[in-house]
C-alpha cells in the first residue's frame, strides 16, 4: 500500500481516457442518438398528418358520394317524369291521329256515297228514261220533254 | 490456496502486494538499479519512484478495451434502427447523459463524457474482482516463472486496480484539479478565493470580516479536501474490503472438501452481492463527480 508513481500515471491514464472519449467516442454517439429522436419524431408527425389527411379524403369521399345519390335520385325522377310526359304525347298524338284517320274516312266515305248516289241517280233516270221512253216512245218527244225530265232526275 | 509452501498470513499478504517496477532502494543488493520488487519490504524502500506494473497493466488495458470498443460503435453509429453492441451502448450513454442533464447545471461538453468514462472504466476495474482471486496470480507467477525465471513467490499481481489507493486516488486527483481548474476558470481566481474564505460566516462589519476570513478559510478548505479524499477512499475501501472477503473465503479451499464447499458456496453468494456493489461504486464515483464538478460550475451564491 505505498503511494508512488502510479498515482500519477493513473492520473494521467484518466486525462487521456476522458479526453479520448470526448474527442472520439461521445459526440458522434450522441449525434446519432439526437439524429434518431429527430428521425423518429419527423416519423411520427408524418404519420400524424397522414391520418388526417386519410379522414378528410374519407370525408370528401363520403361527401362525393351523397351528392352522388343525390344526383342518381334526381337523374331518376327526371327521367320517369319524362317517361310519362312521352307516354302522354304519345296517346294525344295517337289520338289526334286516330281523329284525323277517322275523319279522312268518313269524308271517303261520304265521296263514295255521294258518287254511289249520283251514280245511282244516273241510272235510275236512265232506266226511267228508259222506262218512260218505252211507254212514251211514241207521245214524247226527247227533245221537247228534256227540260221536264232533268228536272225530276234532280229531284231524285 | 495459491501454493502449499505459503502459510495463511503469507498467502493474504501476497494477494495484498503490487507488481512493483522501481529502482532499489540504498542497502539492497541491488540498489541504484531498476527492477522488480522481490517483497514487500522491497516495494516500500523504493518509496514515490516505484510503479505498480500490475494496478496501471490492468487499468489501462480495461480502458483501452473500453474505449475501443466504444469508439468502434460510435465510428458505425446508425441513426436508423441499432444492432445489438449499439443498443447496448446507446443505453449507457443515455443513462450518463440523463443524469448529467439532471445534476450538472453549467456548461461544459467535456463532463457528460467523462461521466461516461469514469462509470465504465471503474465499473471494469471492479468488475476484475469477480474473477476467482487466484487465477490471473497465478497464470502471473506462471508466466513469471517460465520467461523471466523469476521465484514464483515474487511474482506479486493484483489483478483489481481499484483496491490499489494508487489508482482511486489518481482519480480522484484528476477530478480535483478539474475541479480547480474549472472552479478558477469559471469564478475567476477572486471568486474562487472568496468561495473559500467569505462563506459560511459573512459579516458587513470590516473587522468582523477580517475575524472570519480564517475560520472559513479553514471550513472550506478542509471541506475541498475532503472531496477527492472521499471520492477515492470510499472506492478504495469498499473494493478492499470485498477482496479481502474474497480471499479469505478462498483460504477455506485449503481446509478440506466439506469446508471447500461451503467456500464455494460463500465465494457464489459473495459475488452475487459483489455484483451490486461494482455497479454502485462506478455510479457514486460518477455521480459524485458530476456533483463536483457542478459545484465548480456554480457561479450564482457567492
Amino acid at each position: 500500500m505505498n503511494i508512488n508513481l502510479t498515482l500519477i500515471g493513473q492520473s494521467i491514464t484518466f486525462f487521456v481516457f476522458v479526453w479520448f472519449c470526448y474527442k472520439y467516442v461521445w459526440p458522434p454517439l450522441v449525434n446519432a442518438l439526437d439524429e434518431r429522436t429527430r428521425k423518429i419524431a419527423d416519423g411520427l408527425a408524418a404519420a400524424e398528418r397522414g391520418k388526417h389527411e386519410k379522414e378528410l379524403a374519407e370525408e370528401r369521399a363520403k361527401e362525393i358520394l351523397r351528392e352522388a345519390k343525390n344526383q342518381a335520385g334526381e337523374i331518376i325522377s327526371r327521367a320517369d317524369k319524362r317517361a310519362a310526359e312521352i307516354v302522354d304525347e304519345a296517346k294525344q298524338e295517337a289520338r289526334a291521329e286516330g281523329g284525323r284517320l277517322k275523319i279522312a274516312a268518313q269524308s271517303e266515305i261520304d265521296q263514295e256515297v255521294n258518287r254511289a248516289k249520283e251514280d245511282l241517280r244516273g241510272r235510275v233516270v236512265a232506266i226511267a228514261l228508259a222506262g218512260a221512253g218505252k211507254v212514251l216512245e211514241r207521245e214524247i218527244d226527247e227533245n221537247t220533254h228534256a227540260e221536264l225530265l232533268n228536272r225530276l232526275a234532280a229531284e231524285i | 490456496m495459491s501454493s502449499d509452501a505459503l502459510t495463511t498470513s503469507e498467502y493474504i499478504k501476497h494477494h495484498l502486494s503490487n507488481l512493483t517496477y522501481g529502482r532499489f532502494a540504498e542497502g539492497h543488493e541491488h540498489a541504484g538499479h531498476w527492477g522488480f520488487a522481490h517483497n514487500a519490504a522491497d516495494a516500500k524502500a523504493m518509496g514515490f519512484m516505484a510503479i505498480h506494473v500490475d494496478t496501471m497493466f490492468w487499468s489501462i488495458f480495461l480502458g483501452a478495451l473500453f474505449l475501443l470498443l466504444f469508439a468502434r460503435v460510435a465510428r458505425n453509429a446508425s441513426t436508423g434502427v441499432p444492432g445489438a453492441m449499439q443498443n447496448f451502448v446507446e443505453l449507457l450513454v443515455e443513462f450518463v447523459d440523463g443524469i448529467v442533464k439532471g445534476t450538472f447545471n453549467g456548461r461544459n461538453a467535456m463532463v457528460a463524457p467523462m461521466a461516461l468514462t469514469i462509470f465504465v472504466w471503474v465499473f471494469l476495474i471492479n468488475a476484475m474482482d469477480l474473477i476467482p482471486v487466484d487465477w490471473i496470480p497465478q497464470v502471473a507467477a506462471m508466466a513469471g516463472t517460465t520467461f523471466f525465471g523469476m521465484d514464483p513467490h515474487h511474482v506479486y499481481f493484483k489483478v483489481v486496480p481499484s483496491t490499489d489507493p494508487n489508482a482511486t486516488f489518481g482519480m480522484s486527483l484528476a477530478v480535483f484539479v478539474l475541479m480547480l481548474y474549472y472552479s478558477i476558470r469559471i469564478k475567476g481566481v477572486g471568486g474562487f478565493l472568496g468561495e473559500l474564505t467569505l462563506h459560511p460566516f459573512s459579516s458587513h462589519n470590516k473587522i468582523l470580516q477580517l475575524v472570519f476570513i480564517p475560520i472559513n478559510f479553514l471550513l472550506e478548505f478542509v471541506a475541498l479536501l475532503a472531496k477527492p479524499l472521499s471520492l477515492s477512499l470510499r472506492l478504495y475501501g469498499n473494493m478492499f474490503a470485498g477482496e479481502m472477503i474474497f480471499i479469505l473465503i478462498a483460504l477455506m479451499y485449503g481446509g478440506g472438501v466439506a469446508l471447500g464447499l461451503f467456500g464455494g458456496m460463500l465465494q457464489l453468494g459473495w459475488a452475487i452481492f459483489h455484483i451490486l456493489i461494482i455497479t454502485l461504486e462506478a455510479f457514486i464515483f460518477m455521480t459524485l463527480t458530476v456533483v463536483y464538478m457542478d459545484l465548480a460550475h456554480q457561479t450564482g451564491e457567492h
